[in-house]
């Protein structure tokens, strides 16, 4: 993959949550116009890296560029404007809860662009269509599953037709029909749209059966990247440990602790 | 002895540090002018939510604490013959004190808290963030307009309140207890000035409305995004909102009526 290529460029990237280095040293290009998943066990530091990527977080040290702009240089405002090209779908979905599916995808335009009601309208409900959920359009947040949430909130995200959609794991509690509509929409999307997706996951048969490129991120740093082909016959064993979801190996199954008989001893004592 | 040095160091520290928060945190909310035409719905939608809602237990405590004041100023006055100066004593604790205190503790209880758990509940559901990554500063779309609405609505939610109570009043002591009418109102008439009392307590009313919502919302903003951190916050608002208005109160009063 050249540069040129590069929509997102993370270089040296390290982020510090109190003492806990959460990226360390961590350097990831992703490419335009492909859909490329970031995986790994739960408590990397996944959803941090979105966070950074879209600028909510500041690095420690290192860059972020976003085609080509450095996210955390920039002033409030031009953060503001370079966002707006940005989807992102939360975990939750973060529907806004006091108003219905149709005026929280409605959202976005009405607060950025100053289109007519009717032309509003027309916009919401094709991104509805897109997402099948065009009969819900009246309901409300509480009204709505777990999945059409997700779905109403996808349909939000790309209202403004950006540039680069971030999901944050969208397959997590879905059940089977739900996780396959999302699979489907993603890659969908990214065709139709021409979007730079990005998805946060750490369901690998569903990351890696839509994405173009994919990178494993474990203490802070890319312990893996490539294809997903590449990946399957990536001769690391942290990464095959994780791909294969093996309960010990590199990402030991304990915790760290002194050795059980020690603190059974010590226990005996008082 | 250094480690309870040190202990008092950081608590105040902790202090300093989060009331420079909540200072910048609040400047930046209203740095701003809004278009009028996105921040007035918002700036409505709020003031009916924090101040129309709360009509309800402003009017009632009032026409009660008028009454009590009725009462317990017949039974005072009575024994020194001056019943009829009864207007006036209840119409001066109202306006300087009991409308804009009760009033704004009410608020704290009422308003205050579901302003810090609405805002704490967005937070954790990430509508905050989302709103961010739409573009959108939340503080400029979902605090600012809350907090507009609080300090608006305090001041008149205060003089509704003391009305309400000058009236219980007078049902206590004119219609039930037989005070005279007139002497109720005349006295009243002649004894409370409207700089002194009235506009004296509606200044008390907005430095209550400024200080009750300022933490409301800032203790929201700021919660921990749990359901134990959003309990926290709502009770520290409720506390803290209590204790700013009481204590404030006494430093207004020594100001305005001190005399010193």
């Amino acid at each position: 993959m050249t540069s040129e290529s590069a929509f997102i460029d993370i270089q040296d990237l390290v982020f510090l949550r109190g003492e806990r280095r959460i990226f360390d040293g961590l350097s990831l290009k992703i490419p335009r116009g492909k859909v490329t998943a970031i995986m790994g066990p739960s408590g990397t530091g996944k959803t941090t890296l979105l966070k950074l990527i879209g600028g909510q977080l500041r690095p420690e040290s290192g860059r972020i560029t976003v085609d080509g702009i450095c996210v955390h240089e920039l002033r409030r405002s031009a953060l503001y404007d370079l966002r707006k090209r940005m989807g992102m779908l939360f975990q939750s979905g973060a529907l806004f809860s006091d108003i219905s599916a149709y005026e929280n995808v409605a959202f976005p335009l009405r607060v950025h662009t100053k289109l007519p009601e009717d032309m509003i309208r027309d916009i919401v409900l094709m991104k509805l269509e897109a997402v099948g959920l065009r009969g819900a359009r009246d309901l409300m947040p509480s009204e709505l599953s777990g999945g059409m949430t997700r779905r109403v909130a996808l349909a939000r995200s790309i209202a403004l037709d950006p540039e680069l959609i971030m999901y944050d794991e969208p397959f997590t509690g879905q059940d089977p029909i739900a996780k396959g509509v999302l699979v489907e929409m993603i890659s969908k999307l990214n065709r139709s749209m021409g979007l730079t997706s990005v998805l946060v996951s750490h369901d690998v048969p569903e990351s890696l059966s839509i994405c173009d490129y994919a990178c494993i991120v474990s203490n802070g740093q890319v312990i893996g990247a490539g294809t997903p082909e590449e990946l399957q016959g990536n001769p690391s064993e942290r990464v095959q440990q994780f791909l294969q979801g093996k309960p010990d190996g590199p990402v030991p199954f304990h915790y760290p602790a002194e050795p059980i008989a020690e603190d059974l001893a010590d226990g005996a004592q008082r | 002895m250094m480690d309870r040095l040190a202990t008092i160091g950081r608590g105040t520290f902790d202090i300093l540090a989060s009331l420079g928060r909540s200072s910048e945190f609040l400047l930046r909310s209203l740095v701003a002018v809004p278009r009028p035409a996105t921040g007035l719905p918002l700036l409505v939608k709020q003031i009916y939510a924090v101040g129309v809602l709360s009509l309800a237990i402003i009017v009632v405590s009032g026409l009660f604490i008028g009454m009590v004041l009725g009462l317990q100023g017949y039974n005072i006055l009575t024994d020194y013959g001056s019943e009829q100066a009864i207007g006036q004593m209840v119409a001066l604790t109202l306006v300087r004190e009991l409308g804009p205190v009760v009033t704004a503790l009410l608020f704290a209880g009422r308003a205050g808290s579901a302003l810090t758990a609405e805002i704490g509940l967005m937070k954790a559901t990430e509508q905050l963030s989302s709103m961010e990554m739409m573009g959108v500063d939340p503080l400029r779309r979902v605090i600012a307009p809350r907090f507009w609405a609080g300090f608006i609505t305090m001041p008149l939610l205060a003089m509704i309140f003391s009305v309400v109570g000058i009236w219980g009043g007078m049902l206590v002591g004119v219609d039930w207890l037989g005070v005279f009418e007139g002497s109720y109102w005349a006295n009243m008439q002649a004894s409370v000035d409207f700089g002194e009392d009235v506009l004296n307590g509606i200044i008390k009313s907005i430095a209550f409305g400024f200080v009750c919502t300022w933490i409301a919302v800032y203790q929201g903003y700021d919660s921990v995004p749990t359901s134990e951190g959003i309990s926290s916050a709502t009770t520290k608002t409720v506390v803290y909102s209590s204790l700013a208005v009481l204590g404030l109160d006494f430093i207004l009063t020594a100001v305005m009526f001190g005399d010193i």
